[in-house]
């Protein structure tokens, strides 16, 4: 169809489907939709409340459920069939999304209504020596956990992004390259327990000692887990950099191992220290592994050499399974100390986003 | 600053394909020569093995000779870093460097060598070499902004800029235009004109025109099929190449009736 034709005919022929009338459509009023929408939920409530007591996630099905049925039949009748699927579908992705939400949210509103208690002065500035039933606090073990985690990343940032750094620019694929790329691989799957169980084994042949504990032992328990973590990460943004700037660099006369580290690595810095942020968020909040080569004692102790080293997920576990009396407070000081580890990890997560901001390459003018 | 560069017998291998074959060519300081030729013949490999970033590609490889004033770069003890330094290389794409401004770009051959200059050293050079690369006017106001926030001509010419604040000897350019409009093509020409009074230039292009315009002599890359490598078929004036070939595939290419 020409353009004159648009011109003399604008209707086009009736009924005709190459018509340009046939674009344009009524559409159900966003006046509608909200009233489908809250209808919906109305009578999930009821539903819900009518067959048992109140419950999130059975509101949620039910509403959804019933916005999908009337939304589809109602678009069908006004908009057609391609408008009806499309608005079906939207609605089952949007549900999908929100049960998603349901346990991330339904998790934060447990930890935090259980855990506010406990958020006190005394509960960050003491720690449990000598304390019998209520008081105490997490200092120690929030030194622990700070302490055991510098360690680790002390060990893991730079073993993992030199890997990675021989795996991108110097590898090649070779034997070497590919055996470490399998190594690491595996190492990525490896349970946690497992990671404590090779440190406790290694610093009982070290020291002759088959019950040696202390913070060291925990960090490398937790290198193990974290330094697969960053060569994958590091590697992947390594990847990112595209070729050209190296070929740049080496056309300018520049070295190597300047050109990796003055233009490969700057230009993957944002995505090398996120994913490295990430990976401590990961190692932080471990359990097992620390229960047995950490071990736990109440009073604060800062020689990771020597001695056992509470950390935050030990502290939480410890009182929630060994509950005195009162039991109360040991369970709120549980939940408290989860909270605190939870702050932590966002607290990792809001500065992971802040150093790739701030490392990004800029852009316009 | 300009070296007369002689290639003998030159073979240039990716791992076990032989890529370009036999090559014989005398490049003459202060000029600009033109290599022409269908695309996959070997042009792109040919350029590179005249500044040793050929080898850069994994397996890749080169036999034969290219005698730089009197030395041959794949001689023994010769060291691929100090042959890029006198022969620069601008790309067909433009690749700035995207965490660095664009003085830090002009300067990043000798920043990034970790070599110490004065500021107001670093200044000068910065001003010469764009307005060497025909660009001080347009960014001489915002020379700390990124690079990459500069047009795709300004960053070619950019780059192009970045390659002579190193001082080379032999300036090698692959398709340098063919992401430009012609506006900014016709500012590289011009560029490539100036550039010749002081430095050997090799440029690879597609444009017959461009080739025609800017160049001293010519040489014209084939393949007799695929898998087979590339040939440099005749390499002549300019004007002989483009007027009165010797060979009838030159003269095929060069008419368009080729293939
Ligand atoms: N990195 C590489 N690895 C293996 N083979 C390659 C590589 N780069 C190019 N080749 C091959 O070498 C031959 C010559 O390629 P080259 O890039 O030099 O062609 P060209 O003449 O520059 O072509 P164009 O005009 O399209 O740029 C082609 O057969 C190509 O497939
Ligand atoms: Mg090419």
């Amino acid at each position: 169809m020409s353009a004159t034709d648009l011109k003399t005919d604008p209707a086009g022929p009736a009924g005709s489907t190459d018509s340009y009338s046939s674009i344009k459509q009524p559409t159900l009023s966003p006046a509608v939709r909200l009233g489908i929408f809250i209808g919906a939920v109305v009578v999930g409530f009821a539903v819900v409340l009518g067959l048992s007591s109140y419950n999130t996630l059975a509101v949620i099905i039910v509403a959804a459920l019933v916005y999908m049925v009337v939304i589809y039949i109602a678009s069908r009748i006004v908009e057609g069939q391609r408008h009806a699927v499309d608005r079906l579908v939207t609605g089952m992705v949007t549900t999908f999304f929100l049960l998603a939400l349901v346990p991330l949210v339904s998790v934060a509103m447990t930890v935090i209504s259980e855990g506010y208690k406990r958020i006190d002065g005394e509960f960050f500035t003491s720690s449990m020596r000598g304390v019998i039933g209520a008081g105490g606090g997490i200092m120690h073990a929030l030194q622990g956990t700070l302490i055991i985690t510098l360690i680790t990343s002390l060990i893991s940032i730079p073993i993992g992004i030199f890997a990675a750094i021989y795996l991108v620019e110097y590898g090649n694929g070779n034997r070497i390259s590919r055996a470490l790329t399998f190594f690491v691989d595996v190492m990525t799957g490896i349970p946690s327990i497992v990671a404590g169980l090779f440190a406790v084994a290694l610093f009982a042949s070290l020291t002759g000692d088959a019950g040696f504990q202390a913070g060291i032992v925990g960090s490398i328990a937790l290198s193990v887990l974290m330094i697969p973590v960053v060569v994958r990460n590091t590697e992947e943004m390594l990847r990112l950099v595209p070729n050209e700037l190296r070929e740049a660099s080496y056309a300018l006369g520049v070295p190597k191992w300047l050109t990796i580290s003055k233009v490969v690595l700057p230009t993957a810095i944002a995505g090398i220290a996120t994913g490295v942020t990430l990976a401590i968020a990961r190692v932080i909040g471990e359990t097992a592994p620390l229960l047995i080569t950490a071990g736990y004692i109440p009073g604060v102790n800062l020689n990771p050499f020597s001695g056992q080293m509470t950390t935050l997920p030990v502290f939480s576990y410890n009182q929630y399974m060994n509950r005195g009396i009162p039991p109360e407070a040991y369970v709120e000081r549980a939940w408290s100390a989860a909270l605190v580890l939870i702050v932590v990890v966002m607290i990792l997560n809001v500065l992971a986003r802040m150093i790739s901001k701030y490392f990004a390459p800029k852009t316009g003018r | 600053m300009s070296k007369r560069i002689d290639v003998h017998d030159l073979d240039i291998y990716y791992g076990k394909f032989k890529a370009v074959q036999g090559v014989e060519m005398t490049i003459e300081p202060r000029s600009v020569t033109a290599l022409i030729g269908p695309s996959g013949c070997g042009k792109s490999t040919f350029l590179r093995s005249l500044n040793r970033m050929h080898e850069v590609i994994p397996g890749a490889y080169c036999e034969g000779e290219v005698m730089v004033d009197g030395v041959n770069l794949y001689g023994k003890n010769v060291d691929p870093v100090g042959v890029r330094r006198k022969i620069g290389m601008v790309f067909q794409r433009p690749n700035p460097f995207p965490t660095m401004s664009i003085a830090e770009n002009v300067l990043a051959g000798v920043k990034l060598n970790n070599q110490r200059i004065k500021k107001s050293d670093a200044d000068e050079l910065v001003e010469k070499s764009l307005r060497g690369a025909n660009l001080w006017n347009e960014v001489k106001d915002r020379l700390d902004k990124p690079g990459s926030g500069l047009s795709g001509g300004q960053q070619q010419r950019l780059c192009i800029a970045r390659t002579i604040a190193v001082k080379p000897d032999v300036v090698l350019m692959d398709e340098p235009c063919s992401a430009l409009d012609p506006i900014s093509t016709l500012a590289i020409e011009d560029l490539i004109e100036e550039l010749k009074a002081d430095y050997t230039i090799v440029i690879v292009t597609h444009n017959m025109q461009q080739a025609a315009r800017v160049s001293d002599k010519t040489g014209f890359f084939n393949i007799t099929g695929i898998g087979k490598p590339g040939q440099l078929v005749e390499y002549d004036a300019t004007e002989k190449i483009f007027n009165n070939p010797n060979e009838k595939a030159t003269e095929d290419y060069i008419s368009g009736r080729f293939g």
